[in-house]
């Protein structure tokens, strides 16, 4: 087996146990409001702290992943949806960059 | 509205077209890192994550050892734990074996939208969901890794920014239709950065960081929002 193969079984495996093991083993129903209110900020919670600050170490320089930034909070403001808001950032990077590299 | 596996795999269309976008820069990534294209394509097609790919080939280029790829990749993917456990309080009852297939298409997005919908999801809408995206990665990784030396260099650079326009767009509309998750957003963005720059904290790895930062924060909102309503 080389090892770049290992690599993929071992990420998969991994990943896929994280995924699994409480979706399969947590059965209680969860009454506690506060429980409850706890899991629906999460989602919120980890996309926030994984966008920012990476974002601005996303290109080749803070300026032009700071217009990328600006860029996808303005098409998503305007509800534009995934691709375009994704498509518009990395157009926004690419004309920065073309100015100031 | 009823929830079938027709209506999932529409609902998935949007993830599924920003995932090729990001999916294509993975596989761009890989490419680089002298990464086969087949290796880049069975991690998309048997891992099906963003940032944990993205590490895993970081890694992989500089030969580490199975042990720290795969502690990297728990750290960063443990997220999922979380989302997981989330997941089981909103699914309808089922049995071992269909929990078993909806937990491999637990991603931030198709989660997020799962999990934001008001009434309990069941299986059929969930393979729905998951089969659109999962093509999607696969696709957008081919495309990318084939398409790589054929891209100037300057393009390849900007579309390291797509995972994270993809979130932005994924929070937004929750963002402005509640403040209490607006604000949510800004204390995890707030800890976040102080996770990265405070001195000593700095030295935890970004998953372990993000983990702590999305504990504290949800911690935090739940708190506020009990105490509001006790105050009403």
């Amino acid at each position: 087996m080389s090892y770049l193969t290992g690599v993929v079984l071992v990420t998969a495996l991994v990943t896929y146990l994280v995924r699994m093991l409480p979706i399969v083993f947590f059965k209680h129903e969860l009454t506690s409001k506060w429980v409850k209110a706890f899991m629906y900020y999460i989602p919120y919670a980890v996309l926030g702290a994984m966008t920012f600050p990476a974002i601005l170490y996303s290109t080749r320089s803070m300026i032009s992943a700071s217009a990328g930034l600006i860029a996808a909070i303005i098409l998503a403001y305007w509800n534009k949806g995934l691709l375009t808001t994704a498509l518009g950032a990395a157009g926004a990077v690419y004309i920065a960059e073309y100015f100031i590299l | 509205m009823k929830l079938t596996f027709f209506s999932g795999l529409c609902d998935g269309i949007p993830i599924c077209l920003g995932y090729i976008v990001v999916s294509m820069s993975f596989g761009m990534l890989a490419v680089a890192q002298n990464i086969p294209i087949s290796i880049a394509i069975a991690l998309s097609m048997t891992n099906m994550t963003s940032a944990g790919q993205f590490a895993a080939v970081n890694l992989a280029g500089t030969f580490a050892s199975y042990a720290e790829i795969g502690v990297a990749t728990l750290v960063i993917n443990i997220r999922y734990a979380l989302m997981s456990l989330v997941l089981s309080q909103k699914i309808e009852k089922m049995p071992f074996f269909k929990r078993m297939i909806i937990a491999f298409g637990i991603t931030d997005e198709i989660f997020t939208l799962a999990s934001t919908r008001s009434e309990k999801v069941n299986f059929r809408y969930m393979s729905g969901l998951i089969v659109t995206p999962y093509i999607g990665w696969a696709m957008g990784t081919t495309l990318g890794a084939t398409i790589n030396s054929l891209l100037p260099k300057a393009i390849a650079a900007a579309m390291g920014i797509t995972l994270y326009g993809m979130f932005i767009a994924i929070v937004m509309p929750a963002a402005k239709e509640e403040k209490a998750v607006l604000i949510t957003l800004i204390i995890a963005m707030f800890l976040s950065c102080v996770f990265r720059y405070a001195p000593y904290l700095s030295q935890l790895s970004s998953g372990w960081a993000v983990i702590i930062v999305t504990l504290v924060t949800a911690a935090l909102a739940a708190t506020m929002v009990q105490i509001k309503e006790k105050n009403a």
